[in-house]
């Protein structure tokens, strides 16, 4: 008797994740399947035909050199993103963290950033280089250097890596700052006690009890180069000079809603999302091995 | 959680019924919807012809909407179309229109749609050059030229005269030879140009009577393949790529992105659109004048005619009957002459009747305003040949995309000119393909 009112079915787990799985659905599980279904037709702008072509869409992406392009330019993107934003703001971090005085206004300052949209941050990274009205450019041409990321695809990608770096440094800091808060002070007076200098404590203690917080954030960081830098490259260089700054997510935008070829944009963002799906079970399943928690 | 349902359910009763309102509300009064691409002073002049257009009559509403750039705009448009919530008229620019010819399903043919309504529709008195780019091959009208525009050679007369340059250059060797002169006058470039594709291989090639491609351009088949991988076309780009070096010429950037340099007196000449004559004249603060775009007197003798750029109005299907009435009787209030020679004058748009170009004329504009008709004439230097009436390919806006790629690959020298223009032939053939393919 008791185990049956024990074990008795209720609606409420049910009902309480029901937003959840709907969300999901509507917002993810709705338009990925459509994007799938979309990558496989041959379709023109207005929808008036719309014909079946089985994987020709990826057929024709994979036998292009220009997507692979784009792919090897993802790649430096994401990664040198990554490596900024979390390198920075690991040593912003262990800096605010040993201060005393004036701390919050630190912190303060350095998460305003995170406020900004993407497109807001673009904007103002493109005046402040723009080669011909640009400060900085007015000064790095004055030192006799050329600016002019209009033309040179480096300095294009540069300043990209920059931007979209500076945007997610707020957004480490704070995660990492929390994280070495949480690691017990004693542990690092008694190290302190044995006579290890404060780099000395930072690599043998601090680094490795945060690893849990740095693996978070490069799961966060990868999935935020791959997809949430679009306002960036939209206002800085819009995929130019020569495609040099066309990440992947962008050539997405520019094949379907510019150039409006719907059946190859949606195989594009298939491919994408194939691509971050591998790489986060990846992340999961090897680099959390070595996490510890 | 009951709650929460209710809350939710009783939300989305009020946005039914708010959005049941807005539609008994639209029926009311028969708007017409108009979305745009014309941001800035230019939005305020579109907004006033239609508060002029509305103040004429009572029947009819015409509600101009600004959707952003010409390729959002555009885009905005066809997504309104899947959701069978399209505008009335939309305005595409001309790069758009062989997609918009294709979706025949979606677009009501002006001339077709002023025939339908009863509005005479005389397409003798729009300028050849402007109207036969929106023709059929049978010679119907099939949107509204509204905003026309045609690249010009831009130059900073305070500059010339600095550097000692008598006479606005003619040919391609006489914009290097004042370049050169500007430069050691101490500019920092000779000049630089905008919208890339348009100004330098488009108008280029019909300025130098040269096919862009087979079967005229695009305009007798969509089984077009472009053949602008030519030796002219490398020759300008070669130039143009060895004038970078010795910054003859300098890069700023597609589209309008480079009008700094010239209103910075950073540059002496700049290539682009008539239309940047109100932007120029607000921001210039020197003396400046327009002439017709430089050739080379070796390729060709006399300059043909270029061709027109800018956007036209296209009406969509799917609306009441009544409403095309009103849409008739508004395209006509928007070609009379002196709508469009009061467009003309403010903007730098060429005129697109011969009626407003004679009420320009007869108002002395061009006297008060030297230069502000070589568009106008340039546009008309000669009858159009296949080569110079315009293009009509289709994915056009991202081939355009493509081309550019290629140009700026070449300007910093990571291809060389005959390399990344058979390059931009290839990969332009392919999206031909494919929309040849996609509206079979």
């Amino acid at each position: 008797m008791l185990k049956r009112t024990h074990f008795n079915p209720s609606p409420l787990p049910y009902l309480l994740v029901t937003p959840q799985i709907l969300i999901t659905i509507i917002f993810f599980i709705w338009p990925a399947s459509q994007a799938v279904f979309q990558s496989l037709l041959v379709e023109d702008a207005f929808g008036l035909k719309t014909e079946f072509v089985w994987f020709d869409n990826f057929i024709e992406l994979f036998s292009d050199q220009i997507y692979f392009n784009s792919f090897g330019k993802t790649i430096v993107f994401s990664s040198l993103v990554a490596f900024l934003s979390l390198g920075t703001a690991l040593i912003l971090a262990a800096t605010a963290d040993r201060i005393v005085r004036g701390a919050t206004t630190y912190r303060t300052l350095l998460i305003w950033p995170y406020a900004v949209a993407p497109v807001v941050a673009g904007t103002l990274w493109m005046f402040i280089f723009d080669p011909t009205l640009g400060i900085v450019a007015y000064m790095l041409d004055m030192m006799g250097y050329d600016w002019n990321h209009r033309l040179n695809g480096n300095q294009a990608m540069a300043l990209i890596i920059f931007a979209a770096s500076w945007k997610q440094i707020s957004y480490n800091f704070l995660f990492f700052l929390a994280g070495m808060q949480a690691i017990p002070k004693s542990l690092t007076e008694a190290a302190a006690i044995d006579g290890a200098g404060p780099a000395w404590r930072f690599w043998t203690i601090i680094f490795p009890l945060l690893s849990p917080t740095t693996f978070f954030l490069l799961v966060m960081n990868i999935v935020y180069a791959f997809f949430e830098t679009f306002g960036i490259v939209h206002a800085v260089t819009k995929g130019g000079p020569a495609g040099a700054t066309e990440i992947m997510v962008y050539k997405v935008y520019n094949d379907g809603f510019i150039g409006l070829d719907l059946g190859g944009s949606a195989a594009q963002s298939v491919v994408l999302m194939v691509i971050v799906i591998t790489l986060t079970v990846i992340q999961f399943r090897y680099i959390e091995r070595k996490v510890e928690y | 959680m009951r709650k929460s349902v209710k809350a939710i359910s009783m939300a989305m009763v009020m946005a039914a019924l708010m959005l049941g309102i807005q539609i008994t509300d639209s029926q009311a009064a028969t708007e017409i919807q108009w979305w745009h691409a014309m941001g800035g002073v230019n939005g305020e002049r579109v907004n006033k012809i239609a508060d002029d257009f509305n103040a004429t009559q009572k029947e009819f509403k015409v509600v101009p909407v600004y959707k952003g750039n010409y390729t959002e705009t555009m885009t905005a448009a066809i997504a309104a179309f899947r959701a069978k919530k399209q505008p009335h008229i939309v305005q595409v620019f001309e790069v758009g229109t062989a997609t918009m010819m294709a979706a025949k399903g979606a677009v009501y043919p002006v001339e077709q749609m002023m025939n339908d309504s009863g509005v005479k529709l005389d397409k003798s008195a729009f300028l050849p050059a402007v109207i036969s780019y929106y023709q059929t091959p049978k010679g119907e009208l099939l949107s509204m030229p509204f905003n026309s525009s045609t690249p010009v050679l831009w130059y900073n007369m305070d500059a010339f005269a600095k550097a000692g340059i008598k006479e606005p250059p003619k040919t391609w060797p006489e914009v290097e030879a004042a370049s050169q002169k500007l430069l050691k006058a101490g500019f920092k470039s000779g000049f630089s140009f905008g919208w890339q594709s348009w100004v330098m291989v488009e108008n280029f090639s019909s300025w130098h009577n040269l096919a862009l491609g087979t079967k005229e351009n695009g305009f007798a088949g969509l089984n077009t393949e472009f053949t602008f991988n030519n030796d002219s076309v490398k020759r300008i780009m070669g130039d143009v790529a060895k004038w970078q070096k010795s910054k003859v010429f300098d890069y700023g950037g597609r589209r309008g992105d480079s009008l700094p340099k010239f209103t910075n007196a950073e540059c002496g000449m700049w290539l682009n659109s008539s239309a940047y004559y109100g932007g120029i004249k607000k921001q210039a603060k020197f003396k400046f004048s327009q002439t017709m775009l430089p050739f080379y007197p070796d390729i060709i003798a006399k300059p043909q005619n270029s061709i027109i750029g800018g956007a036209t109005l296209w009406v969509l299907k799917g609306h009441p009957k009544g409403d095309y009435k009103g849409i008739a009787q508004f395209m006509n209030y928007l070609s009379s002459p002196e709508v469009q020679a009061w467009w003309h004058q403010e903007t730098g748009y060429v005129p697109i009747t011969t009626a407003a170009y004679e009420l320009s004329k007869k108002q002395g504009f061009y006297e008060k305003n030297p230069g502000t008709d070589t568009a106008i004439k340039q546009l008309s230097l000669n009858t159009p040949t296949p080569n110079s009436r315009g293009l009509r390919f289709g994915n056009f806006v991202q081939i355009r995309d493509i081309i550019n790629e290629e140009m700026e690959a070449v300007w910093n020298g990571t291809k060389d000119a005959s390399l990344a223009m058979d390059d931009a032939v290839k990969r332009g053939n392919k999206l031909l393909r494919k929309f040849e393919k996609a509206n079979k």
